[in-house]
């Protein structure tokens, strides 16, 4: 695995089981300043696995991460405290994540969710779209060099997608690398510059998506048809 | 650890539901429980239909009894409802409005006097309830045996005068005629005089000191009779010593009980609550992602909860206070035993938490895993087989009710010494807090 001196992430043969299954099988892979990496695959193919031992949440059986200093992590679903208001739970975690000035970074944080006239609402009564607001603004609050995010547009609407996607592209512009797992298929060919197909644990793509179209000799048909071809052809 | 303590609190704060149950619960208890004590059991309700006429007295032994008196002697533990008929008091019955029913025979007072056939009162009840059937039989049953031994004890006090009466002589009445009886005592004077009187070797001198003989033995055996008929008329009697355990009173042992089971309840709920709820939002693999250490965590938990529930239960106590006589003199210690109960309380349900990661199943587990630790604690030994009250016992030690139990009953009663129980907890929040720690690895899975 080749890096660079923008790299900001590098995993090497990861390999996680639980039990008998065997969830990861030597999974490497590397990640650009600012580039946004799309993670892809079936059910069950190990994305969620993957991003939790990159994000530190699981250790691997065997292999390395080599990252950069600050990984946020946004899981897929929202963890947040229904019972606190916004800023509540983005001042909980940025006193526990020791930011310099948490009231400062909360406010920074809410001016970049265009959250701040919603900043006194108990989260337990905001629509899932805000709430995946405040969960990704958590993970942004240290501001991290690499965000890994878990299926982060499951729980929205196209319009409240649309807007979680400026934003991510955004944060991606001023340098942050961006790392997601998705079952929106066409969010992966839409916005990532690289793509990892997993299915059965394995890493079976590394590449752009146009790659994987001209792999699988589909290039002109919609990208989810060159996927599901691509993972035929592999015998998945 | 201090953020996450504020966060615990201002979420129980916007929890209104569970601080007002956490609240009222105790009070609740400590109002019944006080109540109860203060108040003492109620009297149950008989119906009571009396056929002899007012001031019948039977004589025994020479001595008249008024029956009537006899029979007010149930009242004390009873509370008469008076019927005008035997078909009457029968009725209530039927109708639920009494316990049961007592009926007192026109023929009795003449079955006593000839002493032929026992008197026999009625009892009425309805067996619709087991319980309630035990209760009137026990209660009817005790009083007419009380009654039975004091009409015994009268009879065998006469039988001892008719006894001194042949032996010491002396004048008695019988169907209003007065006869002087000798007694054995005069005779025997009467006897010693007229065998001075005979020859020396004479065969009636021989024949009189038979008698003389025979007479001083029936004397002394008679001497005995005080004796005898004591027993006759109180055949057992209890000598009673407690082998094992203080001289709490039931009432000091209904509080300690109170607090220990209100104790219980709180902090396994607060505990257990607590750590399901970082699972429930999803937060836990957040926190423990470097933000804090999965020991904090559980520290911070267990503080919590041990710290409301403790204050919460000495507020309790100091409720019963106003109803129950309790040492003042001794509340470092009641503090030491509820704090030490708390916390391994606390630890018993993080291991709740992390085995159920949600709350309404924490909240379910620990009221199930609660009751049957509570009633199993309290099964006094001889009440089961010994093989399975040692099951019990072993089970009962395996958890912090009975231990905390044991030192609250130590701090508020100086039943039994406190540091048995103390050393006890602390294994026991060590074991438990330990459990939930390895139980934390598959928390956030």
């Amino acid at each position: 695995m080749e890096t660079t001196a923008t790299t900001t992430l590098v995993a090497r043969g990861l390999v996680k089981s639980f039990g008998d299954r065997l969830a990861l099988r030597g999974v490497s892979l590397s990640a650009e300043r600012g580039e946004l990496v799309a993670v892809i695959g079936p059910n069950g193919a190990g994305k969620t696995t993957l991003l939790s031992i990159l994000a530190g949440i699981q250790r691997p059986d065997e292999g390395t991460v080599e990252a950069a200093k600050t990984i946020g992590w946004v899981p897929q679903q929202p963890a947040l405290y229904g019972k606190l208001t916004v800023r509540e739970n983005l001042t909980l975690f940025a006193r526990l994540e020791r930011c310099g000035d948490p009231h400062q970074t909360v406010e920074r944080m809410l001016d970049l969710t265009a959250l701040g006239g919603r900043a006194d609402d108990q989260v337990g009564v905001l629509s899932g779209g805000n709430r995946q607001r405040v969960n990704i603004a958590i993970g942004l609050l240290a501001e991290p060099e690499v965000l890994l995010l878990d299926e982060p547009s499951s729980a929205l609407d196209p319009r409240q997608r649309e807007r979680l996607w400026e934003f991510i592209l955004r944060l991606a512009g001023e340098g942050t690398t961006v790392m997601y797992a998705t079952h929106h298929i066409q969010e992966a060919d839409r916005y990532a510059s690289q793509l990892i197909v997993l299915a059965d644990g394995e890493r079976v793509f590394g590449g752009s998506p146009g790659e994987l179209e001209r792999a699988t000799g589909t290039t002109g048909l919609d990208f989810e048809h060159a996927f599901v071809e691509f993972l035929r052809q592999q015998g998945h | 650890m201090r953020w996450l303590l504020i966060k615990d609190l201002r979420i129980l704060q916007r929890s209104p539901l569970l601080v007002g149950l956490l609240v009222v619960y105790p009070v609740v208890i400590a109002v019944l429980i006080g109540f109860a004590l203060s108040r003492g059991p109620d009297k149950p309700e008989v119906a009571f239909y009396n056929g002899l006429d007012e001031g019948t007295t039977v004589e025994l032994g020479g001595q008249e009894i008024d029956l009537t008196e006899q029979g007010s002697r149930l009242f004390e533990e009873i509370d008469p409802v008076p019927a005008e008929s035997r078909a009457d008091a029968i009725q209530k019955v039927r109708d639920g409005e009494v316990l049961g029913a007592l009926i007192i025979p026109d023929d009795l007072a003449s079955n006593l006097q000839s002493t032929l056939e026992p008197g026999t009162v009625e009892v009425f009840y309805n067996a619709e309830d087991p319980a309630k059937k035990e209760f009137v039989e026990n209660t009817i049953e005790a009083q007419v045996q009380q009654a039975n031994a004091a009409l015994t004890k009268r009879i065998a006090v006469e039988a001892l005068d008719l006894l001194d009466l042949i032996s010491e002589g002396g004048s008695y009445s019988f169907l209003g005629q007065d006869f002087d009886v000798l007694g054995l005592v005069r005779a025997e004077d009467i006897l010693t005089e007229a065998r001075k009187e005979l020859p020396a070797g004479s065969a009636q001198r021989d024949e009189l000191d038979r008698v003389l003989a025979f007479s001083e033995l029936a004397r002394e055996n008679l001497a005995f009779s005080d004796d005898v008929l004591g027993v006759v008329g109180e055949p057992i009697r209890v000598k009673a010593k407690a082998l094992e355990g203080g001289s709490t009173s039931l009432n000091a042992f209904a509080v300690a009980l109170a607090a220990a089971v209100s104790l219980m309840f709180i902090t396994l709920l607060l505990a257990a609550g607590l750590l399901a709820i970082e699972r429930e939002d999803n937060a836990f693999a957040r926190l423990v992602r470097g933000l804090v250490s999965q020991t904090a965590l559980l520290a911070e938990k267990a503080a919590l909860a041990a710290v409301c529930s403790t204050a919460v239960c000495m507020l309790m106590l100091a409720g019963l206070g106003l109803f129950v006589d309790l040492d003042w003199g001794r509340l470092g210690l009641w503090l030491l035993a509820v704090a030490a109960g708390a916390l391994a309380f606390a630890a018993l349900g993080l291991a709740i938490g992390v085995l159920a990661r949600e709350v309404r199943a924490a909240s379910l587990l620990a009221f199930m895993l609660a009751l049957p630790l509570a009633f199993l604690a309290l099964v006094p030994s001889g009440a089961v087989a010994p093989g399975l009250f040692d099951v019990i016992r072993v089970i009962s030690a395996l958890f912090p009710f009975k231990p905390t139990l044991d030192a609250l009953d130590a701090a508020l009663n100086d039943a039994g010494g406190l540091a048995g129980p103390l050393v006890h907890l602390g294994v026991l929040a060590l074991v438990f807090g330990a459990l939930s720690r390895l139980g934390l690895r598959r928390f956030a899975a």
